[in-house]
């Protein structure tokens, strides 16, 4: 395992990172799982370039070489055809997966926790970009993106690792290269303005990307009544009702009016949003993924 | 104990706790319910919310309402409440239990003896020593008394008798000496004897009564009337209870085969006297064969009247001899037998040979002569000593026949006869000589008036005196008898008009035809018809009401017996029962012909207890529960309030309510579906399913295996739909203990080794299935481990419950079997696995090779059940969109298989539809034959 720490000084270090260690195959295991429900190409850049697909057959141009020549085809008429391949273009990918506490909460018992669905759906699109010749890193300075297989285990590992402090993450951007893409998976519950300002960092810096709402069914139906007291993951937050019943509206009313705003500060930032479910499949989650950073292309 | 009205307290000082229930109101009602502390990440967005009502947190009304009658009701229950508590002043002496013990007590003893070890073990925990009477049967001495537990021990022993108490001399020679407490056991009936074994008792110290409120009831013996059987049905009811309306009367004997059952019921309505009257109104046939008329559904000797032959009539055949005169009606030789007979017998007349067609119980042969030379002679010979009774008169016909060639006399005649008394002979016409002892007419009044002026005369033989049953008084024979085989011949040297004798005119000779049972007994025997005859007791009835062999019991005195009979009812030396002697029966019923029933009525200074007073309800229990249910309630409805019913808890919690409310309803609903043994098929499905044709299988209980027996029935009823015209609809799950398989043509069996086993009701229903031409495919999907047999669990299951149905002998399918060739021509019945043969009902032993067909001709039948183990539905399985579920085997050769297995199906199908029309193929030479011409 490329988290085993090679030197064998302390016991209890290796101990512990042998159990981080052992959650990292099924972790890999369903990523690649869940990533083999996608047949994929590489990023073919739609456009002729240096690659290894067939793009089309255009005339013979004077300035090419004659080894470009495709004599197959320029053979059924007089006309002398080149064959072009896509140009294919290794791209950096940079995943932010917010690790903090409120990540940590599921609505039900046969639910995974938001924190696990976003881990895999965020290893899931790693393993695609790899298998892709894509360079695939963490926006935070630990994992700057790199091709290989190799990368996918230290990846796993970083992602496995404990949470953060806080209750709420907010995405940490300055390890982000230029014009890479960028994914966030959060459930954006906290304050908004880091990521307002993260996503305005990064369009300055000419990234586009990715925000995938996580969220837990009971996040979005809030099915409480009666006298309670909420309190947010880490417990710094609480918030005493005596009739849950009656907020319901109003805090549908605040999550359509969050949604809204990232939606806008997406849309601003040339960036796709969406929202997920971890009650649905994580499939239609990826796939939209794919999509998503297919389409900002 | 403390009283408030019908309801005492054992400890009412526990009331004072309900002082506390205002505080406990304004406690609750200050304390809010605890809020629920709830991890979510959402609060960030709940920051700031207010909320809306903005008034005090207090616990609602009801909430403290359904508190307050929890606390209350459990105050109230360990103050110990009690509905109609029996508050009784402690006693001490002795203890003196009165039980009549008699017919009229058998119908409740149980009770009886409940109530009795009741007191048994009062005394005995008080320490009295107590003692048994049994008024039915007295004892001769006074009982001392002993301790209680010992009576308590010899109470089993102790049963009713079947006889009503009778009336002691002094009642006080059965009474114990000293002062003493009395708890009498009344049947509730009226008795002579009461009001004295009142007062004695009452001096004796305090008397209890404790008497039934149920009517008793009892039966007279069965009359005829008007050609009717009539019995009367005597009622007392208690002066509260209202009366007994309907009561069904069953008229009980044997059957043609021996057994003993119900020959016919009829129903009485008592009236307000207290009197019913059940009407039989039966063939001759049938009412002969009554041995005994019982109350239905009552256990007691008096609800049970035995029959005997006064309601027997018996088939009487009168022959007379020569052409009856027009117009001399009185000197028919069978006028005055008719006149005797008809209203005690069934006459028949005519022929002879017409009469022994008829097989009657009695032929009477008046004036016939020369028997020999009749065509029917051996006829009759052998009628007789079959057991026949042949009755013979004499006359002017007889009288000259030459009788030494008449085999059918008890006595050789001397030709002629004699006549005395007439104009050309000296001396008086005779009178009757006393009846010899051991004659069936002995103890017969002799009258006075009673002349014979001509007789035919016996030839003086050995056997002469032994054959004489009457005899003039010159010892001359006037009626001699003698056996013949099983049956017997009878002679009255007299003509049955009154040309020789006055006999006919008198009373005694349907007397003597009846002592002859020839006729029945019209009217109640008198003293005179049984004295002189020893009856012997032929079966007895016990207080219950059961009959009982009396093979021990003595024989009667016929004297004592009529006075019995006469209204003084059966007593310990005369139980009832059936007595019989030479031939005749009489039944001696615990209720006579005349006896009324009268209820027992008590002096209002004595206490009497019975079913109607209220009994003694704690009340502890219930209100403890109440208590417990409404904290339960409070439990839920607390959790429901503070928003922590939800997600299972809220399912379990509303299953623990309907659970709460549903046990009375839903008990009530099973009483009332219980009796109804229909299947209770849900409407809509009966309606789909007989709708149109549909595969079912059978619900094994394993999801998984219903699952895919569903999916691949599902397969083949697409493959059905596609390749023939049966085209099914949606496959079923059927369970045999609710479904109504009559719907069904085809069912899917797949046995797993841990089924349950169906009901005896489904098994009979899927018996019925069987028989009314349905298919069941059993599969034990286990052909790839093991053939078909013991091997597997699922083989040795498949034994097991298929041991109840009725399965026909089976065999490995013969190659020529109809299954091969109904739709698709087939060798081979794969399913997922290719396996083992299966097993189809056998075929006749006497089945032959079809001429120019290779296969036998089989025709008729279709096989009932169809065993294997391949597995077929896994191999039928489909999806939803027609995709394979399970692989078969591997590649093209797999999928073969596959296409096989469905073949299969359909040519199953097809054998359940079409039956056996494919082996009517036998017959296509002929058909091409005649086709050709």
């Amino acid at each position: 395992m490329s988290l085993a720490p090679d030197s064998a000084a302390a016991l209890d270090l290796r101990r512990q990172a042998e159990g981080a260690a052992q959650a990292l195959p099924p972790l890999l295991v369903a990523a690649e799982h869940l990533a083999a429900a996608v047949q994929m190409g590489g990023h073919g850049r739609r456009r002729a370039g240096a690659g290894e697909d067939f793009w089309q057959y255009r005339p013979a141009h004077p300035g090419d070489e004659a080894r470009f020549v495709d004599w197959r085809r320029s053979a059924r008429s007089d006309q002398q055809y080149v064959r072009d391949r896509e140009w294919q273009l290794a791209q950096s990918v940079h995943l932010w997966v917010d690790a903090a506490a409120s990540m940590r909460f599921s609505g039900g018992g046969d639910r995974p926790e938001k924190g696990a669905r976003a881990r895999l759906l965020a290893l899931a699109l790693a393993v695609l970009m790899i298998r892709a010749g894509e360079r695939v890193g963490l926006t935070g300075p630990l994992a700057p993106p790199r091709p290989g297989r190799a990368q996918l285990m230290h990846l796993a590992g970083l992602l496995s690792s404990p949470a953060a402090a806080g209750d709420y993450g907010a995405p940490e951007v300055a390890a982000v290269m230029p014009r890479s893409r960028v994914v966030f998976l959060s459930d954006f519950l906290g304050d908004p303005a880091p990521v307002a300002a993260a996503l305005g960092a990064l369009a300055d810096r000419g990234v586009s990307g990715v925000m995938l709402q996580v969220l837990d069914p009971v996040e979005e139906d809030f099915p409480f009544d009666g006298r309670t007291i909420f309190e947010s993951m880490g417990g710094s937050l609480r918030h005493e009702t005596r009739q849950a019943g009656d907020l319901r509206a109003r805090y549908l009313a605040r999550l359509a009016e969050r949604r809204d705003r990232l939606a806008q500060l997406a849309g601003q930032a040339g960036w796709q949003f969406s929202t997920h479910h971890t009650g649905a499949p994580a499939q239609g989650a990826l796939l939209w993924l794919h999509g998503a950073l297919g389409r900002g292309r | 104990m403390w009283m408030i009205g019908p309801l005492g307290f054992g400890a009412p000082w526990l009331l004072l706790g309900l002082l506390a229930l205002p505080v406990l109101w304004l406690l609750l009602r200050a304390v809010p319910p605890a809020p629920v502390r709830r991890r979510f990440p959402g609060v960030a967005l709940l920051l700031g919310l207010t909320d809306e009502d903005q008034q005090a947190d207090r616990t609602p009304w009801w909430l403290l309402l359904l508190r307050m009658a929890a606390i209350a009701a459990a105050i109230i229950g360990f103050a110990g409440p009690v509905l109609n508590p029996v508050v009784q002043a402690p006693a001490d002496g002795p203890l003196l239990i009165v039980e009549d013990g008699g017919w009229a007590s058998a119908r409740d003893w149980p009770r009886r003896v409940e109530r009795i070890t009741d007191a048994l073990d009062e005394a005995g925990r008080a320490g009295r020593p107590a003692a048994l009477v049994l008024l039915s049967d007295p004892p001769p001495v006074p009982p001392v008394f002993a301790p209680a537990e010992d009576m308590a021990a010899a109470l089993p022993g102790i049963t009713p008798r079947p006889w009503a108490p009778p009336v002691p001399a002094d009642p006080a020679a059965i009474l114990p000496e000293g002062r003493f407490d009395t708890l009498w056991l009344s049947d509730g009936l009226a008795h002579p004897a009461r009001a004295d074994l009142l007062a004695a008792l009452s001096a004796r110290g305090n008397l209890r009564v404790w008497e039934p409120g149920t009517p008793v009831l009892a039966l007279r013996p069965a009359r005829i009337e008007d050609g009717g059987l009539h019995v009367t049905v005597l009622a007392a009811t208690a002066p509260g209870a209202p009366p007994a309306t309907t009561i069904e009367v069953a008229a009980i004997g044997l059957d043609p085969n021996g057994i003993e059952r119900d020959l016919a019921r009829a129903p009485a309505t008592i009236g307000p006297e207290g009197l019913g009257a059940a009407v039989f109104d039966l063939p001759p046939e049938l009412r002969n064969r009554i041995a005994r008329f019982e109350i239905a559904g009552q256990r007691s000797a008096g609800a049970v009247a035995l029959t005997d032959d006064a309601v027997k009539r018996r088939k009487v055949a009168l022959v007379a001899g020569g052409a009856a005169r027009e117009g001399l009606e009185l000197l028919s030789p069978t006028h005055y037998l008719r006149q005797a007979l008809a209203p005690s017998a069934d006459l028949l007349e005519g022929g002879l040979a017409d009469v022994l067609l008829a097989a009657p119980d009695v032929i009477i042969l008046a004036d016939i002569a020369d028997l020999a030379d009749l065509p029917e002679a051996d006829r009759l010979a052998e009628w007789v000593e079959e057991g026949g009774l042949l009755v013979r008169f004499a006359g002017p016909r007889l009288a000259a026949a030459q009788s030494g060639a008449d085999p059918l006399l008890p006595v050789r005649l001397r030709a002629g006869g004699r006549s005395i008394g007439g104009t050309m002979s000296w001396g008086e016409p005779r009178r009757l000589g006393p009846f010899p002892e051991g004659s069936p007419f002995a103890g017969l009044d002799l009258p006075a008036d009673v002349t014979v002026r001509a007789q035919v005369m016996a030839e003086p033989a050995p056997e002469l005196a032994e054959r004489t049953i009457a005899a003039l008084e010159d010892g001359t024979p006037l009626v001699t008898r003698a056996a013949f085989g099983d049956g017997s011949v009878v002679l009255f040297h007299v003509t049955a008009n009154a040309e020789w004798s006055s006999l006919p005119l008198s009373g005694l000779f349907v007397r003597m035809l009846e002592r002859l049972a020839i006729s029945a007994r019209a009217t109640p025997p008198e003293a005179g018809d049984l004295a002189g005859v020893t009856w012997v007791p032929a079966r007895l009835i016990d207080a219950f009401g059961r009959l009982q062999d009396a093979a021990e019991a003595p024989g009667v005195d016929g004297a004592a017996l009529a006075a019995a009979l006469a209204g003084a009812g059966p007593g310990a030396d005369l139980p009832p029962g059936l007595y019989a002697a030479e031939g005749r029966a009489v039944a001696l019923n615990v209720i006579g012909p005349d006896q009324v029933l009268a209820r027992a009525s008590w002096p209002a200074s004595v206490p009497v207890e019975g079913a109607v007073t209220p009994q003694q309800t704690p009340l502890k229990g219930a209100l403890l529960l109440a208590s417990l249910v409404l904290l339960l309630a409070d439990i839920l409805a607390s959790l429901a309030l503070s928003g922590r019913l939800r997600g299972p808890r809220a399912g379990i919690a509303a299953a623990l309510a309907l659970a709460l409310i549903l046990p009375a309803t839903g008990a009530e609903a099973q009483m009332t579906a219980a009796p109804s043994d229909a299947p209770r098929m849900d409407e809509a499905r009966a309606i789909a399913a007989a709708g149109n044709v549909v595969l079912a299988h059978v619900i094994t209980g394993d999801a998984e295996t219903d699952r895919i027996a569903a999916a691949g029935l599902a397969g083949l009823s697409q493959v059905l739909t596609r390749r023939t015209t049966v085209e099914p609809s949606a496959p079923m799950a059927v369970d045999p203990e609710t479904d109504d398989l009559a719907l069904f043509t085809f069912l899917y069996w797949p046995i797993t080794a841990d089924q349950p086993a169906p009901s005896p009701m489904a098994y009979a229903r899927l018996n019925r299935y069987l028989r009314g031409g349905g298919m069941i495919l059993f599969d034990t999907r286990d052909a790839d481990i093991a053939g078909f047999g013991a091997a597997t669990d699922a083989g040795r299951r498949l034994q097991a419950l298929a041991a109840p149905l009725d399965i026909p002998p089976l065999e490995p399918i013969p190659p020529d079997h109809v299954l091969t060739r109904t739709f698709y021509l087939l060798q081979d019945f794969p399913g997922r696995h290719a396996g083992t043969s299966i097993w189809v009902e056998a075929a006749p032993p006497d089945a032959e090779q079809a001429e120019g067909m290779p296969f036998r001709n089989l025709n008729d039948g279709v096989t009932p059940v169809v065993i294997g183990g391949n597995d077929w539905a896994a191999a039928w399985a489909t999806d939803a969109r027609g995709m394979a579920l399970f692989p078969v085997g591997r590649g093209q050769a797999g999928e073969r298989q596959r296409e096989i297995a469905y073949r299969f199906g359909v040519n199953l199908v097809m054998h359940v539809l079409t039956g056996n029309y494919k082996s009517d193929q036998v017959h296509v030479p002929d058909l091409l034959e005649r086709l050709g011409q």
